[in-house]
C-alpha cells in the first residue's frame, strides 16, 4: 500500500504538495492579487487606502450575503431568495423607523423576518423534499411581494439613532471602516468559527460530501439542512440592514438579481456547487474580486458599466471549468 | 434445515480456552416477512466474543436480512434477540451502534471531503472553549489509526486515500464507540490481495481484544483464512452452524448450493449434449487476457458459433462480471477481444449491440424489463435501439415480429398489449429473451435466465437455448443451478474468487459433485 504521508511520533511531516482543497481558493487569491497589480500599474491612486476602503464599504452587504450563501452551497443547496429578503429587511427597517418605532425593536424584527423565511424554506426542502431551487424561488417571490405591501415607494430613513450608527466609523490614517464593514467582517469571523470549530459546521461539510454517509455516521443531517437556510435568511436580512445604512433608505426594488452576485462570489471564491468543499474566506475574496472588477471599470472611465457583468461572466465560467477539472482529476 | 441441534455444540479444546460460554449476541427463531415472502424463517444465530463468524449463503439466502434484523433496519415478525443475555430490539443502526454493535458496509459510508480525523471522531469529538479541539481530535484519531496499523496523517482528507484505507478508517470509527460487535458486510469486495491481508491483520487484532466479528464475504479462501465459525443460510432458512476447521470447503459449497453436505444424492445427471459446433468452425469471439481490477482476473476465452458455454460458480465469483466485460457494460483494464479474428473495441453496450452481442441481466427487474410498457413495446425496444431512433420501425413490421416471438416462445398471455408487470417471472424472462432475439444476435449472454421462474418455464427456456445454438448462435449460459449448466453446456467454465479456474471441454465427463469440488477448491485435478 502506498501511503504518501506518514506520521512521525504524532507530528505531521510537512507535505511538499499543497492540499487539493485549498487550490480553488488560492486561485481566487492569485486572481485578486493580479487584478490589484494590474490596477496599480495602470491607474494612479488605484492602490490608495481610500479605494481599498471603499471596496469594503460598497460591498459590506454582499460580503454578508455571500457568507450565508456559502453555508447553503456547502450542503449542496442554493438560496435564490437572498436578494429579495435583503430588500424586505431594508423596507421593514425603513417603514418601522418612519412609524417611530424605536431602533432597538426595529432591528431584531427586520433580522427575524429573514430567519423565518429561511426556516420556512428549510422545512420545505428537508421535510417536503422540495428542490432547493424551487423552494427558494418561492421564497424570493414571497419576500419581493411583501416588500411592496410594506412600501411601494422608496422610504427615506431619518431616525437619529440609525443615522448616527451609519455615520460611525473607524479611521486609521487614510483607512476608513464603517460600522457596516465592521459588522460584515465580524459575520465572516463568526462563520469561520462555526464552520470549522463546531459539530454543526463539520456536519454542513459532511452533508455536502454525502448526505447518506452523514446520516449513517449518525450526524444530525435534517437539523443541519434546515439551519443553513435559516442562517442564509438571517444573513440576508442583516445585509438588508447594512444596505439600508449604506443608502439611508428602504426600497422594494433593491437587490434585484443580487442573489446571483452572491452565488457568483461564492463560486469564484472556490466553493464547489455540488457541496462539501469551499471556505467562507474564499467567498470574502470572491466578493472583493467582484468589487475590484467594478472599480477597475470605473477607473477605465470610457467603458460601459455593463462590462462588469461580462467580466464576471467570463471569470465565473473559467472558475467553474477549473473546478470541474479539479474534481474530475480527483475521481 | 439439516441435522443441526442446538445441544450438539462443538467443544474443541481451543474454543473452550479463549471463549466464554455465553454468546454476546443470540438470535433465536428469527422470522422476517416482506410483502408476499418470508425472507427469513425461524433462523438461529449466535456470536461469541473473540471470534470471527462468517455468514455464508447464495443470493437470496437471507444474509443481509439477518444483519438488518440484528441492527434494527428490518422488523422481525417473530423470534428474539438478546445482547449480553438481555432481550433487545434496536430502532436502527445508530441505536445499535450506541449499544456496541457497529456495522461497516460494503460501500464505505464516510465523507471523503472531510479529514480522516473527523471521519473517525465526529459525533464523539473532543471540545475546548465550546468548539472542536482539532489538535486533540487528531491525536485521539491517531491512536485509533495506530490500532488499525495505519500510519497516515489524521489531518489529510479521506478522499486522498485508497479504498482499503478508507475501509480501515470506517472500522476505526466503529471502534470509537467501544464496539463489542463488529459487522463487516463484504468489506473485501473492492480490495486487492495486500489490502485484504491488512484488513485481516486488523480483524485478528480485534479478535484478540475480544471483539465479536460478523463477517460476510463471497471469497471462500478469505473465509477459511480468517473465520472461526461459519453459519450457512439457504433460501431464508438456517442450514448449519459449524466450526470452520471442521468443515471442508467442498462440503461448505455443497451446503450452500444444495442444502446438504453430500450433493450427489439423486442428482446424477448425464451430459448428453450434442454440440452443434462444426469441427472446422472459427471462433466468433476470442478474449485474450481480458480482465478488470476488482472484478475479473485476466482470462482467455473462445466462443464458437453453435455452442453453449455454461458458466458455473458461486454468487460473487465473477461470472456476471465476466459477461459484463464481454458486453462492454464494464470496461476492461487489460486484454483484448477479437471478433471473427479481427481486433474489436467493446467499450459500451451500444458497440456490443453493433457487433450483434446481446446480454440479458440477472437483475431482470432492475436492468431488464420495463414493467409499465406492454409486451410488444418491450420486445421492440432492442430492435428499435439497434436501428437508431431516427428510423422508426414500421408498425406492420413491428406487429409481425412481436407475433412471431410471442408464438415461438410461448409467451402467456399471448396478448401483445398486456403490461409486462402483470406477467409471471418466467414469461417476463421470455419477453426479455424475445427482445434480444429480435435483434438477431450472433452471441447471446444469458445471466441467470432461469432464476425465480417455475419449472415449466425453466424447461422451455432451456430448450429454446439449445435450439438457438443449433441454429448457429453462440450462447453463454450463466446459472447458479449446476444441473442446468451440466444439461445445456458444450463447454463449462468454472469461476472462483473472480478467477476463471477451469474450462471443461465437452469430451470430458463431469457431474455435479465434481463441479462442486472444482468450485470449492479451484483445482481441476484432485
Amino acid at each position: 500500500m502506498s501511503v504518501a504521508t506518514a506520521t512521525v511520533s504524532g507530528r505531521v511531516t510537512p507535505k511538499l504538495s499543497l492540499d487539493r482543497r485549498y487550490l480553488p481558493v488560492i486561485g481566487t487569491v492569485v486572481v485578486f492579487l493580479l487584478m490589484l497589480l494590474v490596477g496599480g500599474v495602470r491607474y494612479e491612486n488605484f492602490l490608495s487606502p481610500a479605494v481599498i476602503s471603499n471596496l469594503f464599504i460598497n460591498n459590506a452587504h454582499l460580503i454578508v450575503l455571500a457568507t450565508g450563501m456559502t453555508f447553503v452551497i456547502l450542503t449542496g443547496g442554493i438560496d435564490l431568495s437572498v436578494g429579495a429578503v435583503l430588500a424586505l429587511s431594508s423596507v421593514i427597517t425603513a417603514t418601522l423607523l418612519q412609524a417611530g418605532i424605536p431602533l432597538i425593536i426595529v432591528l431584531p424584527v427586520a433580522l427575524l423576518a429573514g430567519s423565518v423565511i429561511g426556516l420556512g424554506m428549510g422545512v420545505m426542502i428537508q421535510y417536503f423534499e422540495v428542490q432547493p431551487f424551487v423552494a427558494t424561488l418561492a421564497g424570493m417571490f414571497l419576500a419581493r411581494g411583501l416588500c411592496f405591501i410594506f412600501a411601494p415607494q422608496s422610504v427615506p430613513i431619518r431616525d437619529q439613532g440609525f443615522v448616527s450608527l451609519t455615520n460611525w466609523g473607524l479611521t486609521v490614517g487614510r483607512w476608513r471602516l464603517t460600522a457596516a464593514v465592521v459588522i460584515a467582517l465580524l459575520v465572516v469571523v463568526g462563520a469561520l468559527w462555526v464552520l470549522h470549530r463546531t459539530r454543526f459546521g463539520r456536519t454542513v461539510y459532511a452533508v455536502g460530501g454525502g448526505e447518506q454517509s452523514a446520516t449513517l455516521m449518525g450526524l444530525r443531517v435534517a437539523r443541519t439542512k434546515v439551519l443553513v437556510y435559516v442562517i442564509s435568511g438571517t444573513c440576508a436580512s442583516l445585509a438588508g440592514i447594512l444596505f439600508a445604512m449604506f443608502s439611508r433608505s428602504g426600497y422594494a426594488l433593491t437587490g434585484v438579481g443580487m442573489e446571483l452576485d452572491a452565488i457568483a462570489a461564492v463560486v469564484i471564491g472556490g466553493t464547489l456547487l455540488v457541496g462539501g468543499m469551499g471556505f467562507v474566506a474564499g467567498s470574502l475574496v470572491g466578493v472583493m474580486v467582484l468589487g475590484l472588477i467594478q472599480t477597475i471599470i470605473t477607473f477605465e472611465g470610457t467603458l460601459s458599466s455593463w462590462w462588469t457583468k461580462i467580466v464576471i461572466g467570463v471569470l465565473l465560467l473559467v472558475f467553474v471549468i477549473l473546478q470541474r477539472i479539479l474534481s474530475l482529476r480527483r475521481t | 434445515m439439516i441435522a443441526s441441534t442446538p445441544q450438539q455444540r462443538p467443544t474443541a479444546a481451543t474454543e473452550a480456552e479463549h471463549q466464554p460460554t455465553s454468546p454476546i449476541v443470540q438470535m433465536s427463531g428469527i422470522t422476517v416477512e416482506f410483502p408476499g415472502v418470508k425472507a427469513l424463517e425461524n433462523v438461529d444465530f449466535r456470536l461469541f466474543p473473540g471470534e470471527v463468524h462468517a455468514l455464508m449463503g447464495e443470493n437470496g439466502a437471507g444474509k443481509s436480512t439477518l444483519i438488518k434484523a440484528l441492527t434494527g433496519v428490518n422488523q422481525i415478525a417473530s423470534g428474539s434477540i438478546t445482547v449480553n443475555a438481555t432481550p433487545i430490539r434496536f430502532s436502527g443502526p445508530a441505536d445499535a451502534r450506541e449499544n456496541g454493535i457497529s456495522t461497516v458496509y460494503q460501500e464505505v459510508n464516510l465523507c471523503t471531503n472531510l479529514t480522516v480525523a473527523e471521519n473517525i471522531m465526529l459525533g464523539s469529538e473532543p471540545r475546548r472553549f465550546g468548539g472542536l479541539d482539532w489538535r486533540s481530535m487528531r491525536r485521539q484519531a491517531a491512536v485509533f489509526l495506530k490500532r488499525m496499523g495505519l500510519n497516515i496523517d489524521p489531518g489529510s482528507s479521506l478522499g486522498s486515500h485508497s479504498l482499503a484505507v478508507q475501509q480501515l478508517v470506517a472500522i476505526s470509527r466503529a471502534m470509537v464507540v467501544d464496539a463489542k460487535v463488529l459487522i463487516l458486510d463484504e468489506p473485501t469486495s473492492s480490495l486487492d490481495t495486500d489490502e485484504v491481508e491488512q484488513l485481516f491483520a486488523v480483524m485478528r487484532q480485534l479478535r484478540e481484544d475480544g471483539v465479536a466479528i460478523l463477517f460476510v464475504s463471497h471469497f471462500l479462501d478469505q473465509i477459511y483464512a480468517i473465520s472461526d465459525r461459519i453459519t450457512i443460510l439457504r433460501n431464508g432458512a438456517l442450514v448449519e452452524e459449524r466450526l470452520t476447521g471442521e468443515l471442508p470447503q467442498r462440503e461448505l459449497v455443497s451446503l450452500m448450493i444444495a442444502g446438504t453436505s453430500d450433493a450427489t444424492v439423486g442428482q446424477v445427471i448425464e451430459r448428453n449434449v450434442v454440440s452443434a459446433r462444426k469441427s472446422d468452425a472459427k471462433p466468433l469471439l476470442q478474449a485474450v487476457g481480458l480482465g478488470r481490477k476488482g472484478a475479473v482476473q485476466p482470462f482467455d476465452l473462445e466462443l464458437y458459433p453453435g455452442e453453449v458455454i455454461g458458466m458455473a460458480g458461486l454468487l460473487g465469483s465473477g461470472r456476471t462480471e465476466l459477461a459484463r466485460l464481454l458486453y462492454g457494460a464494464d470496461k476492461a483494464d487489460e486484454g483484448s477481444i477479437q471478433l471473427h479474428g479481427v481486433q474489436a473495441k467493446l467499450r459500451t453496450p451500444r458497440q456490443a449491440l453493433g457487433h450483434k452481442i446481446a446480454y440479458t441481466s440477472e437483475d431482470r427487474k432492475g436492468e431488464g424489463v420495463i414493467g409499465d410498457l406492454s409486451v410488444a413495446e418491450n420486445i421492440i425496444l432492442g430492435l428499435q435501439a439497434a436501428r437508431g431512433w431516427t428510423r422508426p420501425l414500421p408498425a406492420t413490421k413491428a406487429a409481425q415480429v412481436v407475433d412471431a416471438y410471442i408464438k415461438a416462445l410461448g409467451v402467456r398471455p399471448a396478448n401483445p398489449q398486456a403490461l409486462l408487470k402483470n406477467l409471471s417471472g418466467g414469461n417476463q424472462q421470455k419477453v426479455l429473451l424475445a427482445r434480444w432475439l429480435a435483434t438477431a444476435p450472433k452471441l447471446l449472454l444469458l445471466d441467470e435466465p432461469t432464476r425465480g421462474i417455475d419449472i415449466g418455464a425453466k424447461t422451455e427456456i432451456m430448450n429454446l437455448v439449445s435450439e438457438l445454438a443449433e441454429q448457429g448462435m453462440s450462447v453463454v449460459f450463466i446459472s447458479a443451478e449446476l444441473e442446468e449448466v451440466l444439461r445445456l453446456s458444450d463447454r463449462i467454465v468454472v469461476m472462483r474468487d473472480h478467477t476463471k479456474v477451469a474450462e471443461i471441454p465437452s469430451s470430458q465427463d463431469v457431474d455435479v459433485p465434481r463441479l462442486i469440488e472444482i468450485i470449492a477448491t479451484g483445482e481441476e485435478n484432485t
